[in-house]
């Protein structure tokens, strides 16, 4: 026989499925009418969206002035959100290049979510960064490097803001064409079961006429794989080049070269968090509890804690280094984070990062999927405040204490924020609608995985998967 | 090469190890493949069809190689020969602060040119019609496509198939195409 798994190995999908159910199953949540609770969280999601894109639009009409920015605070919810974003991003490409490097073939059932999770996540951030310029016509067009503009100026390459631009712009496109490639063959699936002229005209266009011929196979793995080599360094540059727009800096608390590691584990530690909340929510209404199964969670909580404590190893260093660099602003800048006026933001920040993925050192909360949900919304608000924390509180107090000031947000800014969420979730609630949510091309690669062999001379009247029986 | 005037000879499988099988022996009798097709990338199938590794990561090499180039030159251009500025007495040709933005146009430009040799070398384009054998070509099942050339040994490709469970084994015409007929609707 060829090439086999154990049977000892845990089953990725559950409930002895074959092939075609495996079809049926994916094709079938975009092919029949869409539940009940699917319209309900299109159009509270689509309403969101449109009370934040009608905000956005506000705010350019009217500028700055409605933000509660000022001299001294000049970032507040905006590069927040900005940072944020940008975080959640990472976990989907995490799952689709580093763990496919790493052949973690659990990733199958969830990469195409979190992948288009990831794209959606770097539009959000994206947003920010370019209505937060005043006039963005103006503004975006300031950072692109051509001439002629501001005189023969050029933009200063010496700046990680610009760097900044290259790194985000570079990882849309590359999150796209990844998450493009693999479409392609269940997107052929999807063609091939059309019934409707509309449908196959859809995603025959889409499909880019796939017909699965080894040869295309061939070439297929092959830039999957170059797909994955070049997406795993970018995923880590990203964020460290997100961190150095503030640690090139000389303010204190931003003036440090702990950055990069402690941002890319943050990305990722948040990013995780919010896969968890998005399948735990796929899972529940659109019936694929065999696919994302607890093992998967289970999995996903382990990274979760990994990196989560990494986050909370980084507050500690930072700490360290402040009392042990001998700079008093360094050292003030630690103490009012701790105890000053935003001292709030502080300790929701430590207590939802640093101690609550601990709780998933236990198997049982580790498995179960509501322990989950909640841990997960716990790690999204952690991570969004600390952002803030290291925007906000160390803009407000710096070197000249005649110059220190307090962040009010106003309510324009904070509908930017809930609006942010509602463009996320509506984009991903037409995906899931629109193309197949669960990568089935690679889910049938991988589900001999744990299961007997076909043809083979022991008896294989029962299709339970072997690893459960021991488990019995 | 692949003729278009020889008549075709199918068998459908329906499991991965049945059709990797059949292949190394259709590979070993020495048969024409004009197509095998899996619905998704099973190991190993690419290399018992006795095809070599593919060319495509010379193009993602080569493209990458001009993206960091371009960047280069780019960023030199800008900042040490067209309009040199004094930025706090800081060199105007900056090699580490280039780095972030050389290697981010290298994987754009590798990454994007891989996409387009992938299409290209695979002949994929938007409203392009897949050509099928099998209406569940791209679900469960798996199709060798044989060449019925001159050397074409009939009896041995169906003892082949047969052997490895192939649930339908056909001899068709040179344009076979479900797409274009009702023939294959089965």
């Amino acid at each position: 026989m060829a090439h086999h798994y154990s049977e000892l190995r845990m089953p990725l999908v559950h409930g002895g499925k074959t092939m075609h159910d495996i079809t049926n199953d994916v094709c079938g949540s975009i092919e029949g009418k869409p539940s009940m609770l699917w319209w309900i969280g299109w159009m509270v999601s689509g309403l969101v969206a449109l009370m934040g894109v009608l905000t956005i639009g506000f705010q350019i009409y009217k500028g700055i002035g409605t933000w509660g920015l000022n001299k001294t605070v000049g970032w507040g919810f905006d590069i927040t959100n900005f940072v944020f974003w940008i975080g959640i991003g990472h976990a989907g490409t995490l799952i689709s290049a580093v763990l496919f490097l790493f052949r973690q073939k659990w990733r199958t059932s969830i990469n195409r979510s979190a992948e288009a999770m990831t794209l959606f996540a770097v539009m959000c951030a994206g947003l920010f960064p370019l209505i937060h310029m005043g006039r963005p016509w103006i503004g975006f067009l300031w950072a692109a490097p051509y001439p002629n503009l501001r005189g023969p100026l050029w933009v200063n390459i010496r700046s990680p803001l610009l760097w900044d631009v290259f790194a985000i712009s570079t990882y849309f496109s590359i999150s796209l064409v990844f998450w493009y490639i693999g479409l392609i063959p269940d997107l052929a699936t999807v063609r091939d079961r059309a019934k409707h002229w509309a449908r196959k005209f859809f995603y025959g266009t889409l499909s880019m006429g796939w017909r699965g011929s080894v040869r295309h196979w061939n070439h297929y793995e092959t830039s999957y794989m170059i797909f994955a080599g070049l997406a795993t360094p970018l995923v880590f540059s990203v964020h460290s080049i997100v961190s150095m727009d503030f640690a090139t800096s000389v303010l204190p608390g931003w003036h440090t070269t702990i950055f990069p590691p402690y941002f890319v584990a943050g990305a990722i530690f948040s990013g995780f968090a919010m896969v968890l909340t998005l399948l735990l929510i796929a899972r529940e209404t659109m019936n694929l509890k065999q696919y994302i199964t607890e093992d998967h969670l289970e999995n996903m909580g382990k990274v979760i804690i990994l990196t989560g404590s990494m986050v909370g190893l980084a507050y500690g260093t930072e700490m360290f280094m402040a009392w042990y660099s001998g700079s008093m602003y360094e050292q003030y800048a630690f103490i009012n984070r701790a105890t000053g006026p935003f001292a709030w933001s502080y300790w929701i920040m430590v207590s939802c990062n640093v101690i609550s993925p601990q709780t998933l050192w236990f198997r049982k909360l580790r498995r179960s999927p509501i322990f989950l949900f909640i841990m997960s919304i716990f790690v999204n608000i952690g991570m969004w405040f600390e952002r803030f924390v290291i925007i906000v509180t160390s803009l407000h107090r710096d070197y000249l204490p005649s110059s220190w000031a307090h962040y009010y947000p106003t309510h324009i800014e904070i509908m930017e924020l809930i609006g942010s969420f509602g463009i996320f979730f509506f984009l991903f609630f037409c995906f899931i609608r629109l193309l197949p949510g669960i990568a089935f091309g690679e889910v049938k690669g991988v589900m001999k995985m744990g299961q007997k062999h076909k043809h083979d001379d022991k008896p294989h009247d029962d299709q339970t998967p072997a690893a459960e029986v021991s488990h019995a | 090469m692949p003729d278009e005037e020889n008549k075709l000879f199918f068998g459908v499988f329906t499991d991965e190890d049945d059709c990797l099988e059949a292949v190394k022996a259709c590979t070993e009798a020495n048969f024409t493949y004009h197509d095998v097709l899996a619905p998704y990338a099973v190991h190993g199938l690419d290399r018992a069809m006795g095809l070599p590794f593919s060319k495509i990561t010379w193009v993602t090499f080569l493209c990458g190689m001009m993206g960091t180039t371009i960047a280069f030159l780019g960023m030199g251009y800008m900042s040490h020969w067209d309009w040199p500025l004094n930025i706090g007495g800081k060199e105007t040709l900056p090699i580490p602060a280039m780095i972030p933005i050389m290697f981010e146009l290298t994987v754009l430009f590798g990454g994007v040119c891989t996409m387009l040799a992938l299409f290209a070398f695979c002949f994929l384009f938007p409203g392009k019609q897949a050509r099928l054998f099998h209406a569940r070509q791209t679900d469960d099942r798996f199709v060798i496509v044989l060449e019925m050339d001159e050397d074409f040994n009939e009896a041995k490709a169906r003892e082949i198939f047969t052997a490895n469970h192939a649930e339908d084994i056909r001899e068709v015409d040179a344009d076979y195409d479900i797409n274009s007929g009702p023939e294959g609707a089965a």
